[in-house]
C-alpha cells in the first residue's frame, strides 16, 4: 500500500496536488497538540523559555524543506499585500478633504447642533459626554456590552474554579500556583509608593467619573484610572488584602447592577423618546454637579463596569480567579 | 396597533438584558432564560412582520429624543422583520438541537457563560438587521465577533483554541477594514446615519469631488465584510471553526453569523451608497469573480475531506460563494436570489450540522465519513434529516436549494456578460456538490449487513441518549426547508417588497 502511495506522490498529479495545497500548513491538523508528557515536563522552566526548542519541536524547520519554502513565500506575499494596501490608502489620502478646513463635509448641521444646543438639550457642559451618553447612547450601551462580553470570553478561557475536582482543572490550578512563585512579594518600595498613590488614584478616578458631564473625562477614562489603582494595590499587597473588599461576588454584583441600571434607564429614555412622550427626568441647571439628567448615572455605571473589567482581566490572567 | 412599532426595540433590549442577567445565574436557568428570550423574539418579530407588511412602508424608530442626523435610529421594513423572525427560528432550533452536546463539551460551571454568548449574539444579529446607523452597525459587528470567538473556544481542546485564534485574526482584519471604510465615509460625507449619508453620497457623486475615496470606501467595506463572512480566498478559518466547535456553535456560526454580515453589507449597498453607484463602481465584479471561484474551489476542497463536519464546513465556503455571486450580478433579480439563497443556506446548514450530530451519537463518536456507515438505520430521523439537507444543497426539486439555483439561473439571464460564466459555474458546482453529499448519504445507508446487528445493544442505548430535542429540531428544520421549497412564491414576493422598501 505504501509503495503505491509513494508512486503517487512522485507522479505528476501528486506533485501538482502538493503544489496546489502549498506544501504544508503548520496549523492544519498536523500540529500536534498533546498533553505534556513526563519527559517534557521534567524541566518546564527550561523548555518553556527556550524559544528555539518550541519552534523546532512544533515546526521542525531544520528538516522540513517544504515548510521553509512555503513560509518564505507566505512572508513575501504578505509583505506585498501590505505594501499594496498602504500604497492604495496613501494614494487615496490626497483626494480626501484637507485636515481642519472650515468647509469640510464633517462641519455640517450635525456638529453645529451638538455644539449649539447641546447644553440646553442634554444639560451637560462637556459636549463629548452629551454626545456619547445622550444623542448616541445606544452605541455607548453597545460599547459597554463589548467590555462585558470580553470579560465573559476571558472567563471562559482562564477561570479556574477553586472547588472543582476534575483532575485536568486541578492540574491547571496547580500550574498557575507554581507560576506565581516567581512573583515579587512584599516589595517594600512598591508598598510605600502605593500607600501614597492608591488613594490619590481612587479619588482622581471618582472625580473624573462624577465630573464627566462638567469637564473632560467620563466613565471610560475614570473607570480606567480606578482600575489601575486597584491593580496597583493588588500588586503591592497581594490577594489576601484585596479579597477583603473585592471578590468575584463583588465583581458580579457591581457589573450586573451597573449594566442593568444602564439597560433599564436607557430603555426608559429610548421608549419615551420614540413615542414622543414626556420624559420625567429633570435636566437640572447646567454646571451643577447634580444635573444633566441620566448622564451622571450612566457615567457611574460605565465607570464601574470599566474598573471592574480591568481588574478582572488582570486577576484572571494572573491567577485564573479572584 | 401603533404600539407594535416598539417591538424591534424591545427585541434588542430584551436580548441584551437576558445576556446580562444570565451571567449571574446557573447554567440551567441561563438555558431557560435563553430559550424564553429567543421564543419571545420570535413572537415579537412575527407581530412586527405582520404589522409592517400590512402597512406597506418602512418605519424609522428613534432611539432617544433626537431625530435623524443627531441621534441613533433603527429602521424596519418587511425584509428586516422577516429576517429577524427567520433568524430567531434558526437560533431556537440550533440551541435545541445541540444542547445535550453543549452540556458535555463545556466545562462545569461555565454553561451559563455559553448562554450569555448566545443571548448577546442574538442581540447583535437583531441590531445588525435593524440598524439605521453605520456606527451602531460597527459596534454590534464587534459584539458579534467576540461572541462568535467565545462560542468557538468554549470547547476547550487544542483544536478549539487554534480555530478561535484563526477566526479572531481573520475576523479582526475584516472589522478593521470595515472600520477604516466607515471612518473614510464619515470624512467625505459628515454623516453616520444611513439616510443622511446616502443624501451626502449622492451629492459627492454629482459633484465628482471625492469619487476616488468613495471607490476605496466601497472596496474596503466589501472586502472587510467578505473576509468576515468567509468568501473564498479568506476562507481558511471556516473548516476548523465549524468542524471543531460544539454543534450548537457550528450551526449558529455557519447559518447565522456569516449571514448577519452579508445582510449588513447589502443594507450598506442599498441604503448608504446606493445600488446604482455600487454597480457602476465595478467592485461588484470582483465579488462576482471571487464568488464564482468559491463555488468551485469550496466544493473541490469538500470532496477532499474525510471528516464529515469539515466536509459540511467546506460546503459552506461554496454556498457563501453562491451568495456573493448573486450580489455580484448587480441586478435586483440577482439580489433576490442571493437573499433567498441566504435563507436556504441558513436552514440547510443548521439542519446538516444538527443531524450530523444525531449520526455521530449512534456511531461511537466517529466523525470520518466511513465511520458513519449504516448510521442512517441506527438513527432514522437524523439519517432522514441529513439526506434532506444534502439533497437540498444539491438542488433537489421541492426543496429550497432547487429554488435558489433556479433563481440564480434566471437572474443570470438578465446579464449577458455574466450569463455563461454563472450558468457554467452553477452546473459544475452542482455536480461537485452531488459528488460529496451523495457519497455521504449513500454511506450512511450502506454497509455490511452484519454491522448493524453486532452493535445492536450499543445502538439502543445510544438512541435512548440521543435527546428528543435533537430529533425535534431536525424535523422542524426539514419542515422549514420544505416550506421554503414549496411556498417559495410567498417568500420571494416578501423579499422583493422588502428590497423595494430599502430604497
Amino acid at each position: 500500500m505504501s509503495r503505491i502511495k509513494d508512486n503517487y506522490e512522485n507522479s505528476r498529479a501528486g506533485k501538482f496536488e502538493a503544489w496546489y495545497k502549498d506544501g504544508y500548513d503548520p496549523m492544519d491538523e498536523r500540529m500536534d497538540i498533546h498533553a505534556v508528557t513526563e519527559e517534557d515536563a521534567s524541566d518546564p522552566a527550561e523548555s518553556v523559555r527556550n524559544e528555539v526548542y518550541i519552534s523546532d519541536s512544533v515546526y521542525d524547520r531544520s528538516a522540513n524543506k517544504a515548510l521553509r519554502i512555503s513560509g518564505y513565500i507566505y512572508r513575501v506575499l504578505s509583505v506585498l499585500l501590505c505594501i499594496f494596501m498602504i500604497g492604495t490608502l496613501i494614494w487615496m489620502v490626497q483626494y480626501l478633504p484637507p485636515f481642519g478646513q472650515y468647509d469640510n463635509p464633517v462641519n455640517n448641521e450635525v456638529s453645529a447642533r451638538y455644539i449649539g444646543s447641546g447644553i440646553q438639550e442634554t444639560g451637560a457642559i462637556n459636549y463629548v459626554t452629551g454626545m456619547i451618553l445622550d444623542y448616541r447612547a445606544f452605541d455607548t450601551f453597545g460599547e459597554s456590552c463589548v467590555l462585558f462580553i470580553a470579560t465573559i470570553c476571558v472567563q471562559i478561557l482562564l477561570r479556574l474554579d477553586p472547588e472543582e475536582t476534575d483532575p485536568a482543572i486541578v492540574k491547571r490550578r496547580n500550574e498557575a500556583e507554581t507560576d506565581r512563585l516567581f512573583e515579587p512579594k512584599n516589595d517594600i518600595i512598591l508598598q510605600k509608593v502605593s500607600v501614597i498613590l492608591v488613594p490619590i488614584l481612587f479619588i482622581f478616578g471618582t472625580y473624573i467619573i462624577l465630573n464627566g458631564h462638567l469637564s473632560p473625562g467620563g466613565g471610560f477614562s475614570g473607570g480606567a484610572v480606578m482600575g489601575a489603582g486597584m491593580i496597583l494595590y493588588l500588586c503591592a499587597f497581594g490577594y489576601k488584602k484585596t479579597e477583603r473588599f473585592f471578590t468575584i461576588k463583588t465583581f458580579r454584583v457591581i457589573s450586573l447592577a451597573a449594566l442593568i441600571t444602564y439597560c433599564l434607564a436607557k430603555s426608559y429614555s429610548f421608549f419615551t423618546g420614540a413615542n414622543h412622550l414626556e420624559s420625567h427626568i429633570p435636566l437640572g441647571t447646567p454646571g451643577a454637579i447634580l444635573s444633566s439628567g441620566l448622564i451622571l448615572v450612566l457615567n457611574i455605571c460605565v465607570g464601574s463596569v470599566v474598573a471592574c473589567t480591568m481588574y478582572a482581566f488582570y486577576t484572571l490572567f494572573r491567577k485564573g480567579n479572584f | 396597533m401603533d404600539f407594535l412599532r416598539n417591538l424591534p426595540f424591545f427585541c434588542i433590549m430584551l436580548a441584551m438584558f437576558t445576556g446580562i442577567v444570565s451571567s449571574a445565574v446557573n447554567g440551567r436557568i441561563a438555558r431557560r432564560l435563553c430559550l424564553f428570550m429567543v421564543t419571545a423574539v420570535l413572537v415579537m418579530s412575527a407581530l412586527t412582520l405582520y404589522y409592517v407588511d400590512g402597512l406597506g412602508e418602512s418605519i424609522t424608530y428613534m432611539m432617544g429624543h433626537f431625530p435623524a442626523p443627531w441621534g441613533n435610529e433603527i429602521r424596519f421594513g418587511s425584509l428586516e422583520a422577516f429576517l429577524a423572525l427567520y433568524f430567531s427560528v434558526i437560533m431556537l432550533l440550533s440551541v435545541l438541537g445541540g444542547w445535550s452536546h453543549a452540556a458535555a463539551d463545556i466545562e462545569v460551571g461555565k454553561e451559563n457563560l455559553f448562554y450569555v454568548l448566545i443571548d448577546l449574539m442574538m442581540a447583535s444579529l437583531l441590531a445588525m438587521i435593524y440598524t439605521n446607523d453605520l456606527f451602531t452597525g460597527y459596534v454590534f459587528v464587534e459584539i458579534n465577533t467576540i461572541a462568535a470567538c467565545g462560542m468557538i473556544m468554549i470547547r476547550q481542546n487544542g483544536h478549539g483554541i487554534v480555530a478561535a485564534i484563526r477566526y479572531m485574526v481573520m475576523s479582526l482584519i475584516g472589522s478593521g477594514l470595515f472600520l477604516i471604510g466607515i471612518s473614510l465615509l464619515y470624512d467625505v460625507t459628515g454623516h453616520l446615519l444611513m439616510v443622511s449619508a446616502h443624501t451626502a453620497v449622492e451629492g459627492v457623486v454629482a459633484d465628482g469631488k471625492y469619487v476616488t475615496p468613495l471607490l476605496v470606501i466601497i472596496a474596503l467595506i466589501s472586502v472587510g465584510m467578505a473576509i468576515k463572512s468567509g468568501l473564498y480566498p479568506f476562507h481558511s478559518w471556516i473548516p476548523e471553526t465549524y468542524g471543531y466547535a460544539t454543534p450548537t456553535a457550528s450551526a449558529i456560526l455557519s447559518s447565522l453569523v456569516s449571514k448577519g454580515y452579508i445582510i449588513l453589507l447589502i443594507k450598506i449597498f442599498y441604503r448608504v451608497i446606493g445600488f446604482d453607484i455600487v454597480v457602476s463602481s465595478h467592485v461588484l465584479n470582483a465579488l462576482f469573480a471571487f464568488g464564482v471561484i468559491a463555488m468551485i474551489m469550496g466544493s473541490v476542497h469538500a470532496i477532499l475531506q474525510t471528516d464529515c463536519r469539515k466536509m459540511i464546513a467546506y460546503s459552506s465556503v461554496a454556498q457563501i460563494g453562491y451568495i456573493y455571486m448573486g450580489i455580484g450580478l448587480g441586478t435586483k433579480a440577482g439580489m433576490i436570489a442571493a437573499v433567498f439563497h441566504l435563507l436556504t443556506h441558513a436552514a440547510t446548514k443548521s439542519l446538516l450540522f444538527i443531524s450530523a450530530v444525531g449520526l455521530y451519537e449512534v456511531s461511537d463518536g466517529r466523525t470520518d465519513y466511513l465511520g458513519l456507515r449504516n448510521a442512517g438505520y441506527r438513527n432514522r430521523i437524523a439519517g432522514l434529516a441529513f439526506s434532506v439537507g444534502a439533497l437540498s444543497m444539491v438542488g433537489f426539486p421541492m426543496l429550497s436549494g432547487f429554488i435558489s439555483k433556479y433563481l440564480f439561473a434566471t437572474a443570470a439571464l438578465e446579464r449577458p456578460h455574466k450569463m455563461i460564466i454563472t450558468l457554467i459555474a452553477l452546473i459544475i458546482s452542482t455536480i461537485l456538490n452531488a459528488i460529496y453529499f451523495l457519497r455521504q448519504v449513500v454511506t450512511i445507508y450502506s454497509g455490511r449487513p452484519g454491522e448493524a446487528v453486532s452493535t445492536a445493544r450499543f445502538i439502543r442505548e445510544a438512541i435512548a441518549e440521543s435527546t428528543v430535542s435533537n430529533r425535534f429540531a431536525s424535523l422542524a428544520l426539514i419542515l422549514l426547508n420544505l416550506f421554503l421549497g414549496l411556498f417559495s412564491e410567498v417568500v420571494i414576493a416578501l423579499i422583493s417588497r422588502g428590497l423595494d422598501m430599502f430604497a
